[in-house]
């Protein structure tokens, strides 16, 4: 289970995050949403340790995150990233098989491009994509090769930010059926970010809606249309009117 | 204007720069650590080995060699004045290995090689690849930094002892070739007049800006502000710092070398 509690982060004069309190049971898909620029990022990368806090406690399984080992602590994750972020200068085979081939979970090269192209399959793209590099794919490609990367190590959480941004609406669909399936069948607790409200819809178990870098709203997906919350309501119906200023 | 304003502008400035310097004396430190320190990336090392030593050759080769030639046609036509033609071979050689080898290779190296890794690094950062190397348990100093400053360290010097070689053979070209001299005086002179403390402090300053130059590309890539803008800034400031601390080391090392 994740717990924030707390949770504030200012950078100069923009507090993003005023005290943020977040629950995300284990083995469950929890879906953030709210607008750009509410710090859904920021709560994400403060929970991997990318961000440090100002204040508050992150804790994962009861366990304060901030203290322990770093490495164990961060092997127990996967994250698909909004831009997917590989790196350029690998083929995509080593870019999914990062951590087989480095580093304490290094295995031999050819089971590593094994699992590679395993996990490329498990996410729709064929064994020919694995010789190719980054920039030679389409950006619903390097989604799914993002997507093929955080699930590699099979890790026990796996948070994703932004899946569907930049597709169109069919890639869309399929990244968000491809993150429930997974998440299903590995059992992994799951963050994900989005405004898209087809992928809350796809992916969430739980709904929380972050605005004023606070919790406006959190409860199971099947209750968010009837929530009766302003700020969830105003978001779905994408309308101008409401507690949320649409010039930010 | 009030005079306060002004020295409050020149205050901050002075601080800035302090701070500057602390924090790029800190980064270095914490990178010179990692390249002694567990895990290591040897892939990551010898593509650093290539992209810096191997694909930096033919710049290298092609300033020498003009530079040699150019300073042969130099000397003569200097030493013409007083009568001083005959010290070509050996200020050819004094010049290019204490001096020009050093200086330009350092800053050739500057252009290509700091350039290249700031705007790599920083571009990395902007597309959050630095933070997906984090996710995946691999620490960017380790991965990114420490083989590109090891490698600049071995392979700099290295360049700078190709670069001094090829010069002298610029300048030996030209001699021979267009001001008369006999190939094998030329030769004689130039080894004989040559000691081993300048090709010391040659290698010496080569391994010093080789540092620099790794270190002043990986600092302002981790560093890069958000965009192509700030990408773009990472780069022009590395090879600015790069260049203008080639230059200061080289004067203090030049010091260092030859006039205590």
């Amino acid at each position: 289970m994740i717990r924030m509690e707390n949770v504030q982060k200012t950078f100069g004069d923009n507090r993003v995050l005023q005290g943020m309190n977040l629950e995300i049971p284990k083995g469950t898909s929890m879906v953030i949403i709210g607008g750009s620029g509410t710090g859904k990022s920021v709560a994400l990368k403060c929970i991997l340790g990318l961000i440090k806090p100002d204040s508050g406690m992150i804790y994962v399984d009861g366990k304060d995150a901030k203290k322990g080992d770093r490495d164990a602590f961060l092997a127990r994750f996967g994250m698909l990233f909004q831009g997917a972020a590989l790196f350029d200068s690998l083929p995509v085979w080593q870019n999914v098989s990062f951590r087989l081939l480095r580093g304490p979970l290094k295995r031999p090269p050819e089971y590593a491009r094994e699992i590679a192209i395993e996990k490329l399959r498990r996410v729709g793209l064929k064994s020919d994509v694995a010789d190719r590099f980054p920039s030679e794919l389409s950006g619903g490609m390097q989604k799914r090769v993002g997507l093929a990367r955080a699930i590699a190590a099979e890790p026990e959480i796996i948070f994703f930010d932004e899946p569907t941004t930049g597709l169109d609406p069919i890639m869309s669909g399929v990244i968000n059926d491809l993150i429930r399936e997974i998440v299903t069948e590995m059992g992994a607790t799951a963050m994900t970010i989005t405004h898209d409200m087809s992928s809350v819809r796809a992916i969430a178990d739980n709904v929380a809606m972050l605005h004023d870098g606070v919790i406006q709203w959190t409860g199971p997906v099947a209750q968010m249309d009837a929530s009766g919350d302003p700020y969830v309501a105003q978001f779905i119906s994408g309308s101008a009117e409401g507690p949320i200023e649409a010039v930010r | 204007m009030n005079p306060l304003y002004l020295l409050g502008g020149l205050g901050r400035a002075v601080l800035t720069l302090l701070a500057t310097f602390g924090q790029v004396a800190l980064f270095s430190m914490d990178a010179i650590s990692h390249v002694f320190r567990p895990p290591y990336y040897p892939r990551e090392f010898g593509v650093a080995l290539m992209n810096i030593g191997w694909l930096s050759l033919p710049v290298v080769g092609l300033t020498a060699i003009f530079t040699g030639g150019a300073l042969a046609l130099q000397i003569y036509a200097g030493g013409a004045r007083f009568n001083a033609e005959a010290v070509v071979p050996q200020i050819v050689a004094i010049g290019m290995v204490r001096e020009l080898g050093p200086v330009l290779v350092g800053l050739m190296i500057a252009a290509r090689v700091t350039s290249s890794i700031a705007a790599e690094i920083a571009t990395m950062k902007v597309t959050e690849q630095i933070d997906a190397l984090v996710t995946l348990s691999t620490h960017p100093m380790k991965y990114l930094t420490a083989p590109r400053v090891l490698a600049a360290l071995i392979t700099v010097p290295l360049l700078v002892g190709i670069g001094d070689i090829i010069g002298i053979a610029g300048g030996y070209v030209v001699a021979t070739q267009n001001l008369g001299f006999n190939a094998a005086t030329y030769l004689q002179n130039t080894v004989n007049f040559l000691e081993l403390r300048d090709i010391v402090s040659s290698l010496v300053k080569g391994a010093v800006f080789g540092l620099i130059a790794a270190l002043m590309g990986c600092y302002y890539g981790m560093n890069s502000g958000r965009g192509a803008q700030g990408v773009g800034r990472a780069t022009k400031s590395s090879v600015e710092s790069a260049a203008i601390m080639i230059l200061a080391a080289n004067f203090i090392l030049t010091g260092v070398f030859f006039s205590l």
